[in-house]
């Protein structure tokens, strides 16, 4: 099961963050703060995978991150699932997103975030994996983006 | 076109989204972020009725505060309106807040469940599914009962969507993983396993991850999914790279699906029907085989979807672990893994090969490959890896490369990261006192660790290589000559001298014929470490001392000497000055026999489980608490020291048992213990408080002792009251506790109380309460009487909240033998529920409820507070009602503890 999914920059400031286990908010920012420490202070072009911090249960959980220009992408998931399979969900994740967001960069994330948090909810739902094709995914996103225009537009309309 | 196009997002979100980004300090965030909050609450408060658009802005500006780590307390309601609207797009925002910021026992969910409910038969596919990843999100107890008999409809109804069903299925599970007993899968059993067959494979996806969950708590009822997988899997592997079209990555036919097959397949033996299992073993030849094939792509996409195959399928044939041929397939997979350009592969191969080398059938084939990995644990850049390597030496170790792999290890702690030295140190000692064959070697091995690793030598490790040196005869001589040149060393490590003071104080006199290590040089050398040590390893030494004085009489003088000198006699720190008293009194006064039978040589130590196993162990697996063996046995020296007062630090072995074993009768002195008829054992009275903390300890015509008591973690302060009921006053009444306890007042005058607080400590687990004595006169006659304090190790509990599937996985994880107490036992009282939950909860655990599938039952959890350690412990009460019988199961990380507590409570129903 993923325990958690997290997106932060480099200096540490969170982009996106979704537990699908229930933590305190308290426990929620230093689990952030844990795993950015955790993760940052590792070189490039080694193993992607490594032990979780004590927070967020310590060797039983692993933290599966890639990391792309400004931002890391940070999987916490239990021994049920392979770490490769989460490396490539990371990358279904990413592609998703920047074929949604065309060349997605940081300001993506931080502007839309509910556009992302529906991405990502597309892709896992209470922690398990929903859909890894990712036709599949941009395809709902691309409703949701149209259903949302013609509301808007609708709108519009009526307050003329 | 993009799905989501820049330009149309809010203007006033971007707008204050800009400013927090461009403030200069932490404290000019804090206050725009105030600004903003003010802003919207008064928005929403205000008369005027906000849009559907400025509803969505203000939600998403708390998201984005939210996100920064601030505290939200408004908006929910807000929120949960959005909920009703019939636009989409509100209707968006409002179940993003909730998944975001509800919790699962906020007081809306009754709203937010009717907003659901409404969804989920609004028969429009995107409100149904926004309404199920809701439910996932927030997966309350109370949308379980309101939601979980719905569900399993929509996932097997023929006209469910297929992305409402991928929705449904992981609802599903997630209600499964909060409340089992409220899905009930029964009549669905069937058709939820045929979904593995379903033309979608998005539905397959979702529905892999609900059938692997469902099949591990009942194989049984499941069991038919293992051939629908074998076909689903054997249909994905043979397929070309082309035929699954969108679920293929990067040319590999779905491989997230084909790894959770593979996984469900490890929840079952192999399968016994000839031609599912044959169709199986083809299926892992062709994943092993496409691994020696050419890569499609050169894209490391390809390669790591390929492998997370590939490794999957390796687990699998270590599942089984009864193809040899596989099994060796897998192993020379591995060994070419060891060795690849790519960091995460070394990674994933150490660590399946760790798995490996379990195997009978495998375990030579993985020893080919040492020089890889000691190679691999000396050069790899990254420490997660040499942890694995490190982790598959331990594995791989026998008697034959003992040697090699003990030397390596030692010398990789040398350089090795803070972070893992402790681990390795375990481990170094594991090996070698498993694989001893000589035991010079073994303590040689030891004392290099110490050298080398001298910090994180836990005590565990230096009792046992005392341990073992106390045991064996053969290696006595040897470990005094090779302690006494270890501490030779201008700086040696405190854990040194510990080790060297007790070996020496005991077989000091094997090597003292060498003039070069005589009985002075030996004492000169121990002592001259002395001022540099804690008061720990000090009080150690004193020991020792006393020792050397039986062992070599002509050191008397000297050491009386220094036990006379100041620093040691008026030393302000108790433990070394009643030390250094008595053993000082001890040689003045005992004679030649009495000192040798005092401090005679340690008796050899009974043969349990290595203290240092377990505590890797519990490094390993959380819940898993290492048994101080050392500490529950007494350590000889203990019992010459006064028996009134047992000091509360550490003595020779840094044993710190609670109350000494011998119950102290009453005195033969004492004359009218017919009084006291009740005196000595007071079973019952102490027994009364083990599920309550006030009450009435004891009763008798001339006295009544009342406690209070109170505990939190470790601590606690118990109240004693000591009232006398005749009319004449108790004189010279005295108490004495084997705790430190504050005086009480000598005298009771008629029809008064006195009160005593004494104040306690868990230094580590017990079994023995502590003994109170008092002793009074009465009317010229001497009272004496002793009690058990209603002390029990369950009353340093505390309560552990959790849910079902966690309890169940601790429990499991508790299963050794020597974890479990269990008792069968007739009930004493009327078997009244409340009666029994209230019992419980005075026991200090957490009563858990919705846990046990059998709502008769009783399940607890929770851990014990002691200075030493922590002991998780889980119980369970199961009643039988017509039998008027129960049955007790404790399991806790610690033997004597399950043993404990089952005994007191067994007394409890």
């Amino acid at each position: 099961m993923i325990k958690a999914i997290l997106i932060f920059n480099n200096h540490g400031k969170p982009r996106l963050s979704k537990f699908y286990e229930h933590y305190t908010e308290d426990t929620e920012q230093q689990i952030i703060r844990e795993t950015f420490h955790l993760v940052s202070k590792r070189d490039e072009n080694i193993c992607n995978f490594l032990e979780g911090g004590l927070l967020i249960g310590g060797s039983e959980n692993k933290l599966i991150y890639r990391h792309y220009a400004t931002l890391y992408f940070v999987f916490c998931v239990d021994s049920s699932e392979s770490e490769l399979g989460i490396l490539d969900l990371i990358q279904v994740f990413v592609e998703t997103l920047d074929k949604c967001f065309e060349n997605v960069c940081e300001l993506d994330l931080i502007f839309h975030m509910d556009k992302v948090h529906n991405i990502l909810a597309e892709m896992v739902m209470g922690g398990m994996v929903l859909e890894t094709n990712m036709s599949e995914i941009i395809t709902q996103a691309e409703a949701h983006n149209k259903m949302e225009k013609s509301e808007v537009r609708a709108a519009l309309l009526r307050s003329d | 076109m993009p799905a989501v196009s820049k330009g149309d997002g809010m203007r006033g979100l971007a707008v204050f989204i800009s400013d927090i980004r461009n403030c200069k300090s932490k404290e000019a965030e804090i206050k725009r972020i105030n600004k903003e909050l003010a802003n919207i609450r008064s928005k929403f408060k205000g008369d005027k009725a906000l849009d559907g658009y400025s509803k969505k802005k203000y939600v998403c500006k708390l998201l984005f505060i939210f996100l920064l780590g601030h505290d939200i307390d408004f908006g929910h309601m807000e929120a949960v309106n959005l909920l009703s609207s019939n636009k989409y797009t509100e209707k968006q925002i409002g179940y993003l807040f909730i998944s975001v910021l509800v919790n699962s026992n906020s007081e809306l969910i009754r709203l937010i469940n009717n907003a659901i409910k409404n969804d989920l038969s609004s028969r429009n596919p995107t409100f149904m599914c926004l309404a199920l990843h809701c439910i996932a999100n927030v997966g309350s107890r109370e949308m379980a009962e309101a939601f979980a008999g719905e569900i399993p409809r929509i996932l097997v109804a023929g006209d469910t969507m297929d992305s409402v069903k991928q929705s449904a299925a992981l609802c599903l599970l997630r209600l499964y993983k909060t409340s089992p007993d409220l899905v009930l899968m029964g009549e669905w059993t069937s058709r939820v396993v045929h979904l593995l067959n379903d033309q979608h494979m998005g539905v397959v996806t979702a529905a892999i991850s609900l059938i692997t969950c469902l099949s591990q708590k009942n194989p049984d009822e499941f069991k038919t999914c293992v051939s629908l997988a074998v076909s689903r899997l054997s249909r994905i592997v043979s397929s070309a790279s082309t035929d699954l079209q969108d679920y293929t990555y990067y040319f590999v036919p779905a491989p997230w699906l084909s790894c959770k097959l593979l996984r469900l397949l490890q929840c079952y033996p192999p399968p016994e029907d000839g031609a599912v299992k044959g169709r199986l073993v083809e299926c892992l030849e062709t994943i092993l085989n496409k691994a020696q094939e050419p890569p499609k792509s050169k894209k490391v996409q390809h390669s790591n979807a390929k492998n997370a195959i590939l490794f999957e399928a390796i687990s699998l044939i270590i599942h089984y672990d009864s193809e040899p041929n596989l099994l060796v397939r897998a192993c020379n997979q591995l060994g070419q893994f060891l060795q690849h350009r790519e960091t995460n592969l070394r990674y994933l191969a150490l660590e399946s090969m760790c798995t490996l080398a379990s195997s009978e059938f495998s375990h030579e084939a993985v020893k080919t490959h040492i020089e890889t990995v000691i190679n691999a644990l000396k050069t790899e850049r990254d420490v997660s890896v040499r942890q694995r390597a490190a982790d598959l030496l331990y594995a791989m170790c026998d008697r034959s490369n003992a040697k090699q792999i003990v030397a390596e290890m030692l010398s990789y702690l040398e350089t090795a990261d803070y972070s893992i030295r402790e681990e390795m140190v375990l481990k170094v000692a594991i090996l070698a006192e498993k694989y001893a064959v000589d035991y010079s070697w073994y303590v040689d091995t030891i004392l290099n660790l110490i050298r080398i690793a001298g910090d994180y030598v836990s005590e565990e490790v230096w009792y046992r290589v005392i341990q073992i040196v106390i045991n064996r005869d053969d290696v006595q001589g040897y470990a005094a000559k090779t302690v006494f040149e270890a501490l030779q060393a201008p700086a040696c490590h405190e854990n040194m001298v510990k080790v060297g003071g007790y070996i020496l104080g005991e077989f000091g006199n094997l090597i003292a014929g060498d003039p070069r290590s005589s009985p002075l040089v030996q004492f000169n050398l121990l002592h001259s470490k002395f001022h540099l040590c804690s008061v720990p390893t000090r009080a150690l030494l004193l020991s020792a001392y006393i020792k050397f004085i039986n062992l070599f009489p002509e050191t008397k003088s000297t050491i009386q000497e220094v036990l006379r000198s100041d620093s040691q006699i008026r030393n302000s720190d108790v433990e070394l000055q009643q030390r250094a008293v008595e053993y000082l009194k001890l040689s003045s006064i005992a004679s030649t026999d009495v000192l040798a039978t005092v401090l005679e040589e340690m008796p050899p130590f009974p043969e349990r489980e290595s203290s240092i196993l377990a505590k890797l162990k519990k490094k390993k697996g959380p819940g898993a608490v290492s048994n101080h063996l050392l500490k529950t046995r007494k350590a000889c020296l203990t019992d010459i020291k006064g028996i009134s007062t047992p000091s509360p630090s550490a003595d020779l072995l840094g044993l710190r048992a609670g109350p000494p074993v011998t119950a102290a009768a009453p005195s033969a002195g004492s004359l009218l213990v017919d009084v006291f008829s009740e005196a000595g054992v007071n079973d019952d009275g102490f027994l009364r408080f083990v599920c309550k903390n006030n009450g009435v300890l004891f009763e008798n015509q001339l006295l009544q002792i009342g406690i209070k008591s109170e505990y939190r973690q470790n601590l606690g302060r118990m109240y004693l009251f000591y009232g006398n009921k005749t009319s004449v006053q108790f004189v010279t009444f005295t108490t004495t506790l084997n705790v430190q306890a504050k005086p009480v007042e000598p005298l009771i005058e008629g029809g008064a109380q006195v009160q005593q607080v004494i104040n306690i400590e868990c230094l580590t687990d017990f079994s023995d309460a502590p003994l109170l004595n008092i002793k009074f006169r009465y009317g010229g006659a001497l009272q004496n009487l002793t009690l058990k304090l209603p002390v029990t190790i369950n009353k340093f509990f505390q309560p552990t909240e959790m849910a079902s599937h966690d309890f169940f996985q601790r429990w499991k994880q508790l299963s050794l033998p020597q974890q479990e107490a269990q008792k069968i036992f007739k009930a004493n009282h009327a078997m009244d529920t409340e009666v029994l939950k209230a019992k419980l909860l005075g026991l200090g655990m957490a009563l858990l409820e919705n846990v046990d599938p059998n709502p008769e039952n009783f399940v607890c959890a929770g851990v014990i507070q002691t200075k030493a350690q922590q002991v998780g412990s889980l119980l369970r009460l199961e009643p039988n009602a017509q039998a008027q019988m129960y049955r007790l199961t404790v399991r806790s990380s610690k033997d004597t503890v399950s043993k404990r507590l089952c005994e007191l409570l067994a007394e409890q129903f």
